[in-house]
């Protein structure tokens, strides 16, 4: 897998040209395919030195088409990332629309995760948009016969000043010929527009993905047929990794109407160790069919791990100093040995499912030598690289073709429908369409690792938590997905996972503070990990934020004023432009707007009525979503049943480039995160899952879901990532809320009503 | 073979009488708007109109629904325009969009039968159809923006 991921950067850094080939024909806007050109952009067009269209197109009619290369799962992505183009390019909202291109090495890295997209894109579109209007003003002056900085463009027209002479930018298109080049340098010295002076960013434009998705006519992966394929269906494994089919006996479904067979077939690649197939003409036949053969299998080696095995396995790595630092701030020793009061907690979430509405599916297809793969994809790069690598052909000739998801938060980074739909068509000698079960979706998920977690804290004699010393077990995702993503550790005696770790390494002023990550190696094999929505901080900030008001009450201090007292923007928190500028302020500001939305300490509540407050700044230190919530959460005295009445949320986004977008995503993250928290387990006996539906793994349903209240905070800063934060942000303000209401502190996920009753007697 | 008349259309179906009603629209008709979720009947995502009344597809045989009328989301108005549809453009509810026909199949089919719900009512109606993108607050005030209309109308 690594050696196809060797050009992560993305696109590599060249000119950019604006320009049409022949005059009239449009407008495109991309990259030179030469590292700096000599001739102009018309001469390297003719000559065909250009990747078409690489970011935007604009047709004679003066329609433009922003190119998205990420993939739209529900977040609007294409809508927020076109305006940033609009805005620049000064046209006509209406006459923009947007495309998802096939995947192909000129986009560089094609990855959509981590609330990266508008964060890292945001000012590259903008500059792109903003090309391309230089480039029209400069033609739409030529053709006035007036110099062009006297002009300036707005609404799709250019308009000279003096006069008031106008021209369309469909007028220009048409008339051309436009040639212009950018070189980096000049790419980088335009100035954009900033905070105050938009017209399109900062509104909330309908998304564009939307009118599709009510009329049913919107295409997702599961809905994809091409010409005389076949339908596949796996035959469910015994184990959720390491199972590997000896021997098949179908006899039973042969009788089957449009039963093809069934077909063993190793995977080189390691993510399954092999599949059996079945191969039917319709999905009926391959349903039935999968039903009546019956495989006998090799187990493998996980055959006897539960979830037990996991857990213990992390508790005793973790008590014998497994892993490696990734914090050494200050002296923690020292730190300890001062303290006044000592505060030390162990916290565990449970595995997890990404449960998308959509399971994995895939058609694929062989043409001329070219695989074609049809699938909604987060992760186009190192999918069709592996997906190569079992078929045994050169990655170049495996092409992904962008469906709509069914959502991902993470789960289509994986190309596990992918390999084994294209695997099954080489078999077949056809194409094959492939569709998960929801049992294969539950139990052959890359599973959130479960994950065991210590603190130890030291309060001064002044009141002040000054040392935290802080262990994190998981299995490691990015050891799986790309090994190249480790990083080296602080104490340089070995490579952990930064995905894995990241959150720990918080905003709070706490001078001593010492972080070790740990692999947990026996869910790495058993449950192999995956990145699902909001990846480490769901379970950094699970630890750190339940762990701040423990120790707050430990002193008997209120914990929003405790964590307040920490958050001065100093030494290392004082943040730097453009991601975490205003440093660590910023969360205490967002504290204060959510406990003040909320009425925190003032508000009358009833009986066994807590609210529970927390802040995070997921995801990552150098890109954090400044992010707070006071949860409100009654608990039955009798049951301990803990119902979630209300969650105020305040988060900082800089700049909401679709406010409503940001919303519709807080809205969705906080109820995501806090059915997670409730009421989502996955567990393991004898190497297999023991949930498989929603009979058995049961989320948050309409009925269940808290009122929530959302702030959302603009000063004009960089656009933050906002689908993602949430999610962590609710976890600890419930169970802290649990403790305001009831005294009981709950530290393992689920928080079930037994664990909550069980620390109300402990209380 | 078997007839199956949806949105208005008779399609003649070669597949057993035992096959999952949701396989016959999606996968041999191709109305795919009509989504696969669970096969358990417990998700929603499968939801069409058998005479009016919101069902499981998965959970139906096409030898349950023959001599049928059969809606789907594609039928639900010819323009795409029934209230439940424009409440749910005006009000930007779809994410993902995935379960929403499924959403919408089930908001429409209840408030034929339930003209002016309450918030509890909404609630008991619409908890079958499960949203992972979470839009639940949003699909509550959908359901009842799509009454006012329907009451306007």
């Amino acid at each position: 897998m690594t050696k196809h991921m060797k050009d992560l950067g993305g696109a590599t850094r060249r000119d950019i040209l604006v320009g049409s080939a022949v005059a009239g024909t449009g407008l495109v806007v991309g990259y030179s395919v030469l590292p700096h050109l000599t001739g102009g952009a018309r001469e390297a067009l003719a000559a065909g030195n250009f990747e078409p269209s690489l970011f935007l197109t604009m047709e004679p009619s003066g329609i433009a088409t922003v190119h998205i290369t990420k993939t739209e799962m529900g977040q609007h992505v294409g809508t927020a990332l076109a305006q940033a183009v609009a805005e620049e390019l000064e046209i006509d909202w209406n006459d923009v629309r947007i495309d998802y291109p096939d995947s192909h090495e000129k986009w560089g890295l094609m990855i959509t995760g981590g609330s990266w997209s508008v964060n890292w894109t945001f000012d590259r579109n903008s500059r792109i948009g903003a090309a391309a209007r230089m480039a029209l003003v400069e033609a739409g002056a030529n053709m006035l016969g007036v110099p062009a900085s006297e002009c300036s463009a707005a609404n799709s027209t250019v308009t000279h000043t003096g006069t008031g002479q106008s021209t369309t930018y469909s007028e220009i298109i048409s008339g051309g010929p436009i040639d212009r080049t950018f070189s980096e340098d000049e790419m980088k010295a335009i100035e954009l527009k900033k905070f105050g002076e938009y017209k399109l960013v900062g509104t909330s434009v309908p998304a564009l993905d939307i009118p599709a998705k009510i009329d049913g006519t919107a295409r997702y992966g599961i809905d994809v047929f091409v010409p005389n394929m076949a339908y596949g269906r796996i035959v469910t494994w015994p184990t959720r990794w390491g199972a590997m089919p000896n021997s098949v006996d179908d006899s039973a479904a042969s009788g089957i109407d449009g039963y093809i067979g069934t077909e063993i077939i190793e995977d080189p690649t390691g993510v399954q160790r092999g599949y059996a197939i079945v191969l039917a003409e319709t999905i009926w036949a391959a349903e039935k069919a999968a039903a009546a053969v019956s495989v006998d299998w090799d187990l493998g080696p996980n055959a006897n791990v539960s979830t037990a095995d996991i857990l213990g396995y992390a508790k005793k790595a973790t008590a014998d100093g497994e892993g490696f630092a990734w914090v050494i701030d200050g002296d923690t020793d020292a730190g300890m040995s001062n303290a006044a009061t000592v505060v030390e907690a162990e916290y565990e979430t449970s595995l997890g499912y990404h449960g998308m509405m959509e399971p994995m599916n895939c058609v694929a297809m062989e043409q001329d030598g070219v695989w074609h793969l049809f699938t909604a994809c987060q992760w186009s790069t190192r999918c069709t690289a592996m997906t190569a690598e079992a078929l045994g052909v050169e990655p170049a000739n495996v092409v992904h073709h962008q469906q709509y998801a069914g959502t991902g938060f993470g789960r289509r980074l994986e190309p596990d429908a992918m390999i084994p739909a294209a695997l099954a068509a080489k078999a077949a000698g056809r194409p094959v369409k492939l569709v998960f079960t929801r049992e294969q979706d539950v139990m052959f998920d890359f599973h959130q690792s479960l994950t065991y977690q210590t603190v130890k804290g030291g309060v001064n004699v002044a009141g002040d938590l000054d040392t935290m010393v802080h262990t994190v077990c998981s299995a490691w995702a990015t050891k799986r997905q790309a090994p190249g993503f480790l990083a080296e550790s602080v104490d340089k005696k070995g490579k952990i996972d930064p995905f894995s770790t990241n959150g720990s390494d918080h905003w709070y002023n706490v001078p001593n503070q010492y972080v070790r990550s740990i692999e947990n190696i026996v869910g790495q094999s058993a449950t192999p990990p995956g990145q699902l929505r909001a990846v480490a901080p769901t379970w950094t900030m699970w630890a750190v934020e339940s762990f701040l008001d423990e120790a707050a009450h430990a002193v008997g201090r209120d914990p929003l004023e405790f964590r307040t007292s920490l958050l001065k923007a100093v030494g290392k928190n004082v943040g730097t432009p453009p991601n975490t500028v205003g440093g660590s302020e910023r969360l205490r500001n967002a504290l204060l707007v959510a406990a003040g939305r909320a009425g925190y300490g003032v508000k009358p509540l009833p009986a066994n009525t807590g609210q529970g407050i927390a802040s995070v700044t997921s995801q990552e230190r150098g890109s954090p979503t400044w992010t707070a919530c006071v949860a409100e959460v009654h608990v039955d005295p009798e049951s301990g049943e803990p119902t979630v009445r209300k969650l105020s949320v305040a988060m900082d986004v800089g700049t909401a480039v679709n406010p409503d977008g940001v919303l519709a995503q807080i809205q969705g993250s906080a109820i995501y995160g806090t059915s997670r928290v409730l009421y989502e387990n996955i567990t393991m006996k004898d190497g297999s899952i023991e949930q498989s539906n929603f009979d058995t793994w049961t989320p948050m349903r309409i009925n269940q879901a808290p009122e929530i209240d959302v702030s959302i905070i603009q000063n004009g800063h960089y656009p933050a990532g906002t689908g993602e934060p949430v999610v962590t942000v609710v976890g600890p303000a419930i169970a802290n809320a649990i403790q305001a209401a009831v005294g009981a502190r709950v530290r393992s996920w689920p928080i079930t009503a037994e664990k909550v009753k069980a620390a109300m007697q402990e209380a | 073979m078997a007839v199956l008349n949806i949105n208005g259309v008779s399609h003649v179906v070669d597949a057993p009488g035992d096959t999952k009603l949701l396989w016959v629209i999606r996968e041999g008709l191709r109305l795919t708007g009509t989504k696969f979720g669970c096969g358990i009947g417990l998700c929603g995502a499968c939801t069409v109109h058998l005479n009016g009344e919101a069902v499981r597809s998965c959970q139906l045989q096409l030898s349950d629904a023959e001599g049928a009328t059969i809606t789907t989301i594609e039928g639900l108005d010819p323009k795409g325009q029934h209230p439940v549809q424009k409440a749910w453009l005006e009000l930007q509810i779809p994410q993902c969009g995935y379960c929403q026909s499924g959403q919408m199949m089930n908001a429409a089919a209840f408030l034929e039968s339930n003209s002016s719900p309450s918030d509890a009512e909404i609630l008991d109606a619409m908890q079958g159809n499960i949203c992972r993108c979470s839009t639940y607050a949003r699909i509550k005030q959908g359901v009842r923006r799509a009454a006012q209309m329907m009451q306007e109308a």
